[in-house]
């Protein structure tokens, strides 16, 4: 049984692709329409090997990484903050809440504007969007954590710092991890959006150039399976700093 | 030597008075129990004495100074295990010294000897999901014996076990905490006289209405025996005619 749920994604994707191949073909659909899957993997091969992938995933994956981590920090700072302070809380939360509320990237062209079009400004879309599920999932993690547990440490004479490092803080790790999974995937989403917003390179700037002026089809739908591949892996990330961190824990 | 000093001890949850003039003392080594209908204020008055609470009135008295939260001369076992899920049960036991600053290696040391001294030592590197009930029990009165208290407090530690698990740590909770005196809360008659030197009934009005004594001082194995003797039956129906009048109250 098993094996067989590891195969069935990979039987999905392989009986998806084929339709797709095949439908492409039977009903001659132009290639700038929707190129075939073989087309966009030979493209996609195309585009590692002269440079072009290259040169456009590591400004990418740099907005990702700085962006996300500092928005992580950020958000397991106001998190934990406003999970342990009830006045804080009160204070806070409704700006919080309207600030989700806000398209994060609609706050793009602003911060272009005071941060410049360069890494700076890709960097705050990416942290400012992983920055609310984090800090919320954080927030009610460590607010939630079992009353006769804190019990006990008041009993064991447990300081805040030591309650927080030996009790919420581990019983808030699936909560707040769960966070982390939904923010690694929108700091990608974070990073493209900025790109569109200025620059001259990245995934982003590179999907506009294969629409707009190369009018490069495939390398469109090769640039958006290079940001899937990123997205996974930064999903991929965090699973694995999960199982690591199971080990090291408390 | 009186290990708790209370002196007339109230206590109130808003308008609610929980606990009103309670007078009563531990000696060093002496097991006291606490019995009463719910609501009596038992386990309110556990909490007080380890300064998880602030009384309304009166005064605390623990080896010589007031009750305050977490002094280590005080350990307490609650009704739920309340072992740490994402730790060992040799890091549940450590925890208490962990928290004072000692070095793990020598909390260690310390705390297998306290798992040693529950007949628990076998499940040093078993998480709590392993255990069953009476394990947990155990691990946690391990983790409240570690820093070798003074007095020990037990708020219906065994309550959630099956009867054979909690008669026989009945029979051994007065060789378990030798040494230690301890202040237990139970419901159950037959262990508040097993494992106690005094069976105090704590009346609806939060003040102590009988006093009996308790079965502890006779050897292990003449516990059991003697709780059925006419004696210890003749004891059993006092507390029980006690209890059913505070109750009714």
């Amino acid at each position: 049984m098993r094996r067989l749920s590891q195969l069935t994604p990979l039987a999905v994707a392989a009986l998806l692709l084929s339709a797709w191949e095949v439908a492409v073909r039977i009903f001659a659909v132009p290639q700038f329409i929707l190129p075939a899957p073989s087309v966009i993997a030979v493209r996609f091969a195309e585009a590692w090997a002269d440079g072009t992938m290259l040169r456009h995933l590591v400004p990418t994956v740099t907005e990702v990484t700085i962006g996300g981590l500092l928005g992580g920090a950020l958000g397991l700072l106001i998190g934990v903050t406003l999970g342990l302070s009830g006045s804080a809380r009160r204070v806070v939360s409704p700006y919080l809440v309207a600030a989700q509320s806000t398209p994060i990237l609609a706050l793009g062209p602003v911060l272009v504007l005071w941060l410049g079009p360069g890494l700076a400004a890709k960097v705050a879309v990416c942290a400012l969007i992983t920055l609310f599920p984090v800090a919320i999932s954080t927030l009610v993690a460590v607010r939630d954590v079992d009353a006769g547990t804190l019990e006990l440490m008041r009993s064991l004479g447990a300081t805040r710092w030591q309650s927080l490092r030996y009790v919420r803080l581990p019983a808030a790790r699936s909560g707040i991890l769960a966070g982390a999974r939904v923010a690694a995937t929108l700091a990608v989403v974070g990073a493209i959006v900025g790109e569109w917003l200025g620059g001259t390179a990245g995934l982003g700037v590179l999907l506009n150039l294969a629409r707009g002026s190369l009018f490069d089809t495939p390398l469109l739908f090769a640039d958006l399976l290079q940001i899937a591949i990123v997205g996974v892996s930064a999903y991929a990330l965090v699973l694995l700093f999960e199982r690591v961190s199971s080990k090291k824990i408390a | 030597m009186q290990i708790l000093q209370v002196d007339g001890l109230s206590h109130s949850f808003g308008e609610r008075d929980v606990l009103r003039n309670l007078s009563l003392s531990v000696a060093a080594g002496e097991s006291v129990a606490l019995l009463g209908a719910n609501g009596s204020g038992k386990s309110t008055l556990l909490r007080l004495v380890a300064g998880l609470l602030t009384p309304t009135a009166g005064r605390i008295v623990l080896v010589g100074s007031a009750a305050a939260a977490g002094r280590p001369e005080v350990g307490i076992v609650f009704q739920e295990s309340r072992l740490l899920p994402w730790r060992t049960v040799l890091r549940n036991v450590t925890l208490p010294l962990e928290l004072e600053g000692v070095s793990l290696t020598s909390a260690r040391a310390t705390a297998e000897a306290a798992l040693a001294r529950v007949s628990a030592v076998g499940l040093l590197d078993r998480n709590p999901a392993e255990l069953s009930g009476g394990e947990r029990g155990r691990v946690a009165l391990a983790r409240a014996l570690v820093r070798r208290p003074s007095l020990l407090l037990l708020d219906e530690p065994f309550a959630a076990l099956d009867a054979i698990t909690r008669a026989r740590l009945d029979d051994e909770l007065p060789e378990l905490v030798a040494g230690a005196a301890t202040l237990l809360v139970t419901h159950d008659v037959a262990e508040a006289l097993l494992v106690a030197d005094r069976v105090l009934v704590l009346g609806s009005d939060g003040a102590i209405q009988l006093e009996v004594p308790g079965l502890r001082g006779q050897p292990a194995a003449g516990r059991r025996a003697a709780l059925l003797s006419p004696d210890g039956a003749a004891r059993q129906t006092r507390l029980y005619a006690a209890l059913n009048s505070v109750s009714h109250a």
